[in-house]
């Protein structure tokens, strides 16, 4: 008998959490990044399963696009970091506060 | 029985790599733990018949993505120890709990409605004929082919963005002093000038 | 010919246009020139519009041109135009006339001001909206006139500006004179409600019609705007305090012109106080007292010119009275007579003015009979005219007026009569002080006195020493004209059978409505006798008292009467202060706290806020992204309860 697929809906829905109460709490920029890869991997689980449980394909064909999208994302904001980063070592996030009002 | 075991052992990998991430000082340390997540949900994959998705978390995910992320940790140097006892923003970790519990109270609740559904959980693998991954691909090129080629024009962009990104600027470049030479008996040349020294 | 009559304002009009584009370059002379030239040319108009009304007979002697619909607005429909009768063309008559001789004399008098052409600017100016004033055929075209003498005057008196009192006497005038345009403007409202026009053809037809309570209170409205212009009681304070601005100023509209219009309007709705006959005894019974009220304050000034303005408000006060009396055939003689009297005399003093330096006080005059010959000549001929001694021109007039008054009220004869010693003491008082008895001004030391730019020009040597000096020919040539007319304008209207040419002329205007004596002949003779007998009285206490060699300089001078009463106090304690305190209240109170508090408030509140919410920009992305945490909550939470969880 398989797992029914309320387990897998709320693993995700508790690693969904996890990730973002992560983003919210790190400082280290590079940390938060993979907190965010978090939250799209609960995303992609969950869309599996609804895949299976609606017997739709559009759920798998969707987390591959999420998956995609998630890469060049990670791309670009490396970049972006790389590029902010680079001359100062030891930087947080909380260090970009120049958007203070 | 045994989906339950396999359910159990990719759960608690998960879990406790997303654990792992978020409590982990060193950046290292984290990424490592969010490879462990990734090949947990890589298995949970394939425990839902999804078998190419999981081919491809790994090899994309775990195999790039977190190598990417190593690089840039290696590259920028910023693989300090965070101080994760000290909270400089007032308020923020509270709130920030707060805000996750009620994000996982939302979805749970939300999600309720279908547990109950009914869905064919019974069988593992979705209808229709062809494989997991002959049903994938005719989904991709037939209906959602024009998301496809969207994405893929993404993906140029991203390298483009990328690149512009980190490219070095023109002006920054120190350009080296002329005429270093500090022997003895030699001449500055100017340019269409010869001489001859003996 | 008749046709004529849009000449006689639009000279005066196009020489103040002139004048004000180009008048500098035209400089001192010529400006003053042309603008006379104008005056002069407005004045042949006259006499041609004159010649083609005599063409008339009786009745249709009274035309109307119009020039355009001015207001064309539903049920009021105002035409801008001319209405050329008998009285009209009287007062442009006289107004031209004398006007164009005071501008003759105003060039000799002001060609040493740096203001020269300006001066002549705002007298053409004024000329034309006098013109206006008399010429119109509508209550709004004399409403405009009205108002544009008031400007004028306002311009006029406050021509020496930087002199702080000159600039408060001309707002002084303003203001008051704006307490009687309110009533005016109200009158014009009551005629036009009940009678629905605004033209003085249509009104008088209609007159009859009017209720007597409507009549009554329209006269009374419009006799509240005569007394502002024309000084009566209780609005006549601006009077005295206008004689700030220049002499000619003076003459020519608080004199001869202006303070006229207030007669002028009375008369011209003699239609409608034939209907209010209420209304006319208060009228008649204003001027008595006005008149006398103002001869006492006279008797007791020491400014030559003060003496004057009181002067003037006396006799404008006798003419009131006429009006009242509902003798206008006689308040329009006196209202003549009195423009070549009192415009002379002040002429007169401006020249004793010019020639002493800009002094004016009468107790440093003295004996100036044999320095300046031709002024005293004719300030005297004045002096015998104002003061009722036949045959000079008051005497006929003034008696004119006593003769109705008698028949209204003997009370109110007696006190014209009263008036008319004290007329006579007063100015046969400012005639010896002036130009007999000892030389005062020869051992007055250096005065601080209110003469403006007395130690400038005695230290420039403009005037090469003190001595006292006969005036230019500009000056005196007016003077001995007007001595002529104020000698022969008796000639106007004597009150014997056939002579009386002015009566007869101005008959069509008032039909019916003129009083028409029905006294004994030995009747009026008492009343000659009585006047004659009083102006003697007037003149013989002066001499004795003034005259006499060692006579008296100083003194019967009672500080009620040298302060008017103290009238102008009063006004200050009860209006002065009460708005100035209000001024103020509104000034700091509700302009400063209430409303900038209110709207600094709103700014100093916005910028609270701004203040507060500025800590939601803290500038750290994580608390952003805490922000986006709590929106997707509430999202979900939405969600949640909109799917009826």
């Amino acid at each position: 008998m398989s797992v029914p697929g309320a387990w897998y809906l709320a693993l995700a829905a508790v690693v969904f959490a996890i990730g973002a109460i992560g983003l919210l709490v790190r400082r280290n920029v590079l940390v938060m990044f993979m907190c965010i890869e978090l939250m799209l991997n609960a995303v992609n689980l969950t869309f599996v399963t609804y895949a299976r449980m609606l017997d739709d394909v559009g759920g798998q064909a969707l987390v591959f696009f999420v998956l995609v999208v998630a890469a060049a994302e990670v791309v670009v904001g490396l970049g972006i970091i790389v590029s902010i980063f680079r001359r100062r070592s030891g930087a947080t996030a909380d260090d970009l506060s120049m958007l203070k009002g | 029985m045994i989906d339950w075991v396999v359910f159990s052992v990719a759960a608690a990998a998960v879990l406790a790599g997303a654990l792992g991430v978020v409590f982990s000082t060193n950046p290292v340390h984290a990424a490592l733990m969010l490879v462990m997540t990734l090949f947990g949900v890589a298995v949970l994959f394939v425990a839902q018949a999804a078998h190419f998705l999981a081919a491809v978390q790994v090899i994309v995910y775990a195999g790039a993505i977190v190598v990417l992320f190593l690089f840039v940790i290696m590259l920028l140097g910023i693989d300090k120890a965070e101080n994760l006892r000290a909270e400089p923003l007032r308020g923020q970790r509270p709130l920030a709990f707060l805000a996750g519990l009620g994000v996982l109270t939302a979805v749970l609740m939300l999600a309720r409605g279908a547990w109950v559904s009914g869905a064919p959980s019974q069988v593992a693998t979705l209808s229709g004929p062809g494989s997991n991954v002959a049903k994938l691909a005719n989904a991709l090129f037939g209906r959602y082919l024009l998301a496809f080629e969207v994405t893929s024009v993404l993906l140029v962009i991203a390298v483009v963005g990328a690149v512009v990104l980190t490219g070095q600027e023109p002006a920054a470049e120190p350009t080296e002093p002329e005429a270093k030479s500090t022997e003895p008996g030699a001449k500055l040349t100017e340019p269409g000038a010869v001489e001859v020294t003996s | 010919m008749v046709e004529a009559v849009w000449l006689i304002p639009a000279l005066p009009l196009a020489g103040f246009l002139i004048l004000a584009i180009a008048g500098r370059r035209l400089g001192n002379p010529r400006a003053g020139w042309l603008a006379t030239a104008m005056m002069v040319g407005s004045f042949g108009a006259t006499l041609v519009v004159l010649a083609g009304l005599l063409g008339y007979e009786g009745e249709a002697r009274s035309v109307t041109q119009t020039l355009f619909t001015w207001v064309p607005s539903g049920a009021l429909q105002v035409e801008a135009g001319f209405l050329v009768d008998p009285l009209s063309v009287t007062m442009a008559m006289f107004v031209t006339g004398v006007g164009a001789l005071i501008h003759l004399y105003s060039i000799g008098y002001m060609h040493s001001d740096p203001n020269y052409t300006k001066f002549f600017v705002y007298l053409n100016l004024f000329a034309f909206s006098m013109l206006m004033l008399v010429l119109s055929s509508s209550f709004l075209g004399t409403f405009l006139g009205w108002e544009g003498v008031g400007a004028c005057s306002y311009f006029l008196i406050s021509f020496w500006f930087e002199k702080p009192t000159a600039a408060t006497a001309g707002k002084k005038a303003f203001v008051v004179n704006r307490v009687g345009d309110f009533g005016f403007m109200v009158a014009m409202f009551l005629i036009f409600a009940s009678l629905g026009s605004l033209q003085y053809v249509t009104v008088a037809a209609g007159a009859e019609t009017l209720s007597t309570v409507t009549a009554t209170a329209i006269a009374l409205l419009l006799f509240v705007g005569a007394a502002g212009k024309s000084a009566q009681l209780p609005l006549y304070v601006w009077l005295p305090d206008a004689m700030e601005g220049p002499t000619p100023v003076s003459a020519l509209i608080h004199a001869a012109t202006m303070v006229t219009a207030g007669v002028f309007l009375m008369v011209r709705i003699n239609p409608i106080l034939a209907l209010a006959p209420d209304a006319s005894m208060i009228i008649a019974v204003v001027g008595a007292l006005t008149a006398l009220f103002a001869a006492t304050i006279a008797c007791a000034q020491n400014d030559i010119k003060k003496v004057l303005a009181y002067s003037t408000i006396s006799q404008l006060g006798y003419m009131f009275l006429a009006v009242g009396s509902g003798a206008y055939a006689a308040a329009i003689f006196h209202m003549v007579t009195h423009a070549f009297f009192k415009a002379l005399m002040f002429l007169g003093a401006g020249s004793v003015i010019h020639g002493l330096h800009e002094e004016q006080d009468m107790t440093r005059m003295g004996g100036l009979r044999k320095w300046m010959p031709v002024t005293s000549g004719t300030f005297l001929v004045g002096w015998l005219a104002i003061a009722g001694v036949p045959p000079f021109s008051g005497f006929w007039s003034k008696d004119d007026i006593l003769a109705n008054a008698f028949e209204l009220s003997p009370l109110l004869w007696g006190i014209g009569l009263l008036t008319a010693l004290l007329t006579a003491y007063y100015m046969s008082r400012q005639v010896f002080l002036v130009f007999f008895g000892g030389e005062r001004w020869r051992s007055e030391p250096a005065r601080t006195s209110k003469s403006k730019a007395t130690k400038t020009k005695v230290a420039a040597g403009h005037h090469g020493g003190r001595v006292p000096h006969e005036s230019p020919w500009a000056m005196t040539f007016p003077l001995a004209f007007l001595a002529v007319l104020a000698t022969l304008g008796g000639l106007l209207n004597l009150p014997f059978p056939g002579w009386t040419v002015l009566e007869h002329w101005l008959e069509p205007v008032f039909g019916e409505n003129l009083r028409h004596l029905a006294l004994s002949s030995s009747t009026k003779l008492g009343l000659i006798a009585a006047a004659v007998a009083a102006a003697l009285a007037g003149i013989g206490v002066a001499w004795a008292t003034f005259g006499l060699r060692g006579g008296r300089v100083q003194g019967l001078t009672p500080p009620v009467l040298a302060r008017g009463w103290y009238v102008d106090d009063l006004y200050r304690n009860l209006v002065e202060r009460p708005g100035r305190a209000l001024s103020n209240f509104s000034a700091t109170v509700v302009d400063q706290k209430l409303i900038d508090g209110v709207v600094n408030g709103l700014a100093a509140s916005v910028r609270a806020g701004g203040e507060r919410l500025r800590v939601v920009q803290s500038g750290y992305v994580r608390n952003y992204a805490l922000a986006i945490a709590g929106g997707t909550v509430g999202v979900l939470v939405f969600v949640l309860v909109r799917s009826g969880v």
